[in-house]
């Protein structure tokens, strides 16, 4: 089969819509501030792309809830990971870090698809090289499975039991127009 | 990205950008307290010159050691070079270290791109300046100063995915001994900016009229519309006395002083690419003015080095792309 054939051949579902995903983020705004009883001390990092954006859209849900203000930011991991070299070069995207850092403060880290672990690895050692935080936690909108290293979220929007064939893609509105989970599988494709 | 960075005119509009924004980026991590990224770890470069260059050297070595590269230093002075082994012999010792990059300064035009195509070596070859032909990073810095400027008002990010259409550089003095003026014509040239070379008809190339630019004899007439003034060392190791009548004179006529300082736009910055000569193609007024960059230039050639190493290096061999 031809790699034309097989993607013709694509099952696609949608497991999150727009409703979901801003329920998912509310729920996970509160879980933060429980967590952490209140804002105090938070800082939200995103990692890109789609990372940010979600960051974003707890810190409005979190000063909607607590009314104060969580700084923001990107933490860009690309120059951190383990499999660079298995890679075609990759463009490496914004880092941003709130004014004040991150020492001595409890980083939320948001991205949108939590899979191997490998990223939030590398995200940990950038942590790392860029301050002493008190605590870090990790939010994600989709947990797919399949991690290769021992690392779990705090804060899950949803638990996706996926196959390795499968393909998972988060689609939000500041990227891509819409908000949106997807899963594709190729069919009577090699499993 | 390509394998090699041999010329300026190796990059097209958009790779010249991709390398400015990863500098842009590379430029954040240098403001940190742990400068250092694990990047490149376990790759090797080494630094192969064959000509004294501390500055670009240093540069070079800065920039691999902050992505925890390996650095080897091989100086032609003193080395089995000066006892007459050649480039062809230098190339396979290199390649039996394993070398994943080698950067090279060679007093010869062309000698860089004959170790990428010979087939000696397999490893990325960066040209560090080669005799008067190029020295692409040194451009690349340079466009990278601009862009900070010129487009990006000076704040990190902001000139992200932009260009330098438009832009007004002036690039004055010892064109025809200048590699920097080469690959600076070049790359500006990709990036959209509209370069006028000024310098004594004697210290043009013959062929400049098949360059990307304008020539002019006349500084005085070029500096109120640039947004960017260049000047050039005056090469006076290369140079015999014929090429203008006196020190004075060139300064004269060619020289950034006070008084010219004055006919520039309030935007304008003055740049040089080191090691400076006070006092012949630059006033210490103009040196040291508030609108100069060139202690800026130094700090970018680090970030714009590791984006090229980046670049360069950090890719795979292109196996698969899934994930």
């Amino acid at each position: 089969m031809t790699h034309a054939e097989e993607s013709a051949t694509t099952l696609e579902a949608t497991v999150l819509e727009a409703p979901e995903i801003r329920r998912v983020l509310t729920r996970i705004a509160h879980e933060v501030l429980e967590q952490n009883k209140g804002a105090d001390g938070l800082v939200l990092l995103g990692i890109p792309t789609r990372g940010v954006a979600l960051a974003h859209r707890l810190a409005e849900r979190i000063a909607e809830v607590e009314g104060s203000d969580v700084p923001v930011g990107a933490l860009d991991v690309t120059m951190y990971r383990d499999d660079l070299r298995h890679h075609p070069v990759r463009s490496l995207e914004r880092t941003d870090l709130p004014p004040d850092g991150i020492d001595g403060r409890t980083v939320v880290l948001v991205d949108d698809v939590l899979y191997s672990g490998r990223t939030v690895r590398a995200a940990l050692d950038a942590l790392a090289n860029l301050g002493r935080p008190k605590a870090v936690r990790l939010a994600v909108l989709v947990d797919r499975g399949h991690r290769e290293l021992p690392i779990r979220a705090d804060h899950v929007g949803k638990n996706l039991p996926t196959s390795l064939a499968e393909r998972v893609s988060v689609r939000l509105v500041e990227h891509d127009g819409h908000d949106e989970v997807r899963i594709s599988r190729p069919v009577g494709g090699a499993r | 990205m390509m394998r090699h960075l041999l010329s300026a005119a190796d990059l097209d509009r958009d790779e010249a950008v991709l390398v400015l924004d990863t500098a842009e980026q590379m430029a954040q991590t240098q403001h940190r307290e742990i400068k250092k990224l694990p990047t490149l770890r376990g790759r090797t470069v080494i630094n192969l010159f064959f000509e004294d260059s501390t500055r670009t050297r240093v540069s070079f070595e800065a920039a691999a050691k902050r992505l925890s590269a390996d650095v080897i230093n091989f100086s032609a002075k003193g080395s089995s070079v000066s006892k007459g082994e050649s480039l062809k012999d230098t190339a396979l010792t290199l390649q039996a270290m394993g070398a994943d990059a080698v950067v090279i300064r060679h007093g010869a035009s062309g000698a860089p791109h004959r170790l990428a195509t010979s087939g000696w070596i397999d490893s990325s070859v960066v040209n560090a300046g080669d005799g008067t032909h190029e020295h692409p990073t040194q451009a690349l810095l340079d466009a990278f100063t601009m862009r900070h400027h010129l487009v990006g008002n000076r704040e990190h990010g902001a000139a992200a995915g932009q260009d330098l259409k438009g832009k007004r550089v002036t690039i004055v003095g010892d064109v025809l001994h200048s590699r920097v003026a080469r690959s600076n014509v070049l790359l500006l040239h990709s990036l959209g900016a509209e370069v006028t070379l000024v310098a004594p008809p004697t210290l043009l190339p013959q062929r400049v009229d098949a360059w990307p630019c304008a020539t002019s004899y006349d500084l005085d007439a070029s500096l109120p519309e640039a947004d960017a003034v260049m000047m050039l060392r005056v090469q006076r190791e290369r140079m015999n006395a014929a090429y203008f009548p006196s020190a004075r004179e060139y300064s004269r006529r060619y020289g950034l002083d006070a008084r010219r300082l004055r006919l520039l736009q309030d935007h304008t910055i003055v740049m040089h690419p080191g090691p400076m000569n006070r006092g012949l193609e630059i006033s210490a007024d103009a040196a040291d003015c508030e609108r100069s960059t060139i202690v800026e230039q130094v700090g970018n050639g680090v970030s714009v080095r590791m984006a090229v190493l980046y670049l360069l290096l950090a890719g795979g061999e292109r196996e698969e792309v899934s994930r």
